[in-house]
């Protein structure tokens, strides 16, 4: 019997990382446009909230992306 | 001859049927939190997650050239023994998606497996080691990994939407999280597709070779890769509506931040899991994805009594399908009625089980609202009396003990010291 404590270690830590990742990007990119779409709480500049929560929702499409790749692969 | 091609037609068969009730018992993996916050409507939800599956059928060409990796010798492995365990895979499915819990449809065949070669050929063809490796150790590891990620993103998640109070911005934010819902959800029905349909064409081009068909090590034929994908595909449109229920609002209440946390940590430990070489239920880690997203939320409650029903059914699903496959081998082993009559025992038993059903069924149209909301009640309760519980403890327990503690305790409080 021999258990592959380094490949669970590493299943563990690569999910830990990557499913906290994500969800804190795409998190962010959720409320930066929230708070963009209501003027009460107005951000700084509109423009940029707006393009910084672009850029977490292409990094997340990238990360999906990748994933498919996984799977055909 | 004419027997073997029968044997092999009944083989071919029942493998469509296992892999339709991976399908059907597997929905909820995928679609389960995307039901139940309302990220898309139940009938949108199944057809999506099967075609997804069809798609996943035919992506990949590399098909699994062992059924069970190294669990069973599978040298010299008889067509009869196939089916045997095929039975057992196939009734402990329906079974545990009669009592709507979901279970690891790839471990109902490892069971079924386990115990038609023991019947057939004596322990002697099971190793040992590597059930506990390839099926223990992933049952126990599987909830508990997907289970953190969930947890600590879903705490991470409203750590981010803290300032995110007025009604406009909440609707907005919880729009948005449906959306990431439904594309992680999509990724679990495509890596769904891909293996377990793989697995279905592995099962039956290995019967086919045993049956001296095919040659051995060639490619699956087009006929099976087809209808492979679509068994899978029609079961899945079909929806385990009990075990969608139990996934999605039996063992918590999820909102889209938690549903959207959970399902993405799922996919992610599907997808790290199956590439890194340590191979992970999907049911077990979508199980525990959901219930870390249900502690994360404050106030969040898992229902620990549905989560012990469900990790009880996971224990037995190698020993009870185990045990059907046994027994279907020690008749298929009589010869040609004894394989007729296990047949007749599985459309016996699938019907009854069906039947079973039908007293109280569960459809598209009650999945998440019928018995989610007098359990929605008992949670808020339990919620407002205890902390959330932290072990394996019955809730129950914990809310009726305190309650006629202070009073009991005042009267025999004095008599303590008395006697010390």
């Amino acid at each position: 019997m021999n258990i592959d404590w380094a490949a669970l270690a590493s299943v563990f830590g690569v999910s830990l990382v990557v499913t906290v990742a994500l969800v804190g990007l795409f998190s962010l990119g959720i409320v930066a446009l929230a708070k963009q779409a209501s003027p009460a709480q107005g951000a700084a500049s509109p423009v940029r909230a707006r393009a910084g929560a672009y850029a977490c929702f292409a990094l997340c499409a990238a990360a999906v992306a990748y994933g498919i790749y996984l799977i055909v692969a | 001859m004419e027997h073997i091609t029968l044997l092999l037609a009944i083989v071919v068969v029942t493998a469509l049927v296992f892999d339709f009730t991976n399908g059907f018992h597997d929905t909820a993996n995928a679609m389960a939190t995307t039901i139940s916050t309302g990220a898309l409507k139940p009938k949108t939800a199944v057809a999506m997650s099967a075609v997804l599956n069809l798609v996943g059928a035919f992506l990949s060409v590399e098909v699994a050239k062992t059924i069970s990796g190294g669990i069973v010798n599978e040298n010299g492995l008889r067509t009869e023994v196939i089916f045997a365990a095929l039975v057992g895979a196939i009734l402990w499915n329906l079974l545990t998606w009669l009592v709507g819990l979901p279970s690891s449809s790839s471990h109902a065949l490892f069971g079924g497996l386990i115990g038609a070669a023991v019947m057939s050929a004596g322990w002697s063809s099971i190793n040992g080691g590597t059930v506990v490796t390839k099926v223990l150790l992933p049952a126990i590891a599987a909830p508990f990994v997907a289970g953190v990620a969930a947890l600590l993103a879903t705490k991470l998640t409203y750590r981010i939407n803290r300032n995110i109070t007025d009604e406009a911005q909440l609707k907005s934010t919880a729009k948005g999280y449906r959306a990431g819902q439904i594309a992680s959800a999509g990724l679990v029905s495509l890596a769904h597709g891909t293996n377990d349909a793989q697995k279905t064409m592995g099962i039956i081009t290995l019967a086919l070779v045993t049956g001296g068909v095919l040659a051995p090590g060639s490619n699956p034929p087009v006929w099976v890769i087809a209808s492979a994908g679509l068994a899978i595909a029609m079961g899945t449109y079909l929806g385990g509506w009990r075990i969608i229920r139990t996934m999605g609002s039996g063992l918590t209440e999820l909102r889209p931040p938690q549903g959207f946390a959970a399902q993405t940590s799922a996919a992610t430990v599907i997808l790290a899991s199956s590439h890194l070489g340590f191979s992970l239920s999907t049911t077990q880690s979508c199980s525990g994805a959901v219930m870390g997203a249900g502690l994360g939320r404050k106030g969040g409650v898992v229902r620990w009594s549905t989560a012990t029903r469900m990790f009880v059914a996971w224990g037995l699903t190698l020993p009870a399908a185990g045990l059907v496959g046994a027994g279907a081998e020690f008749l298929t082993k009589q010869g040609p009625w004894g394989v007729a009559v296990v047949a007749v025992l599985l459309v016996a038993g699938s019907g009854a089980i069906w039947m079973l059903s039908r007293r109280k069924p569960v459809d598209h149209t009650n999945v998440t609202a019928a018995d989610a909301e007098p359990a929605g009640v008992v949670t808020t309760a339990i919620a407002a009396v205890s902390p959330p519980p932290v072990g394996m403890g019955v809730p129950e327990l914990k809310t009726t003990i305190p309650a006629p503690a202070p009073s009991s305790e005042a009267p025999a409080d004095p008599p303590r010291p008395a006697t010390v």
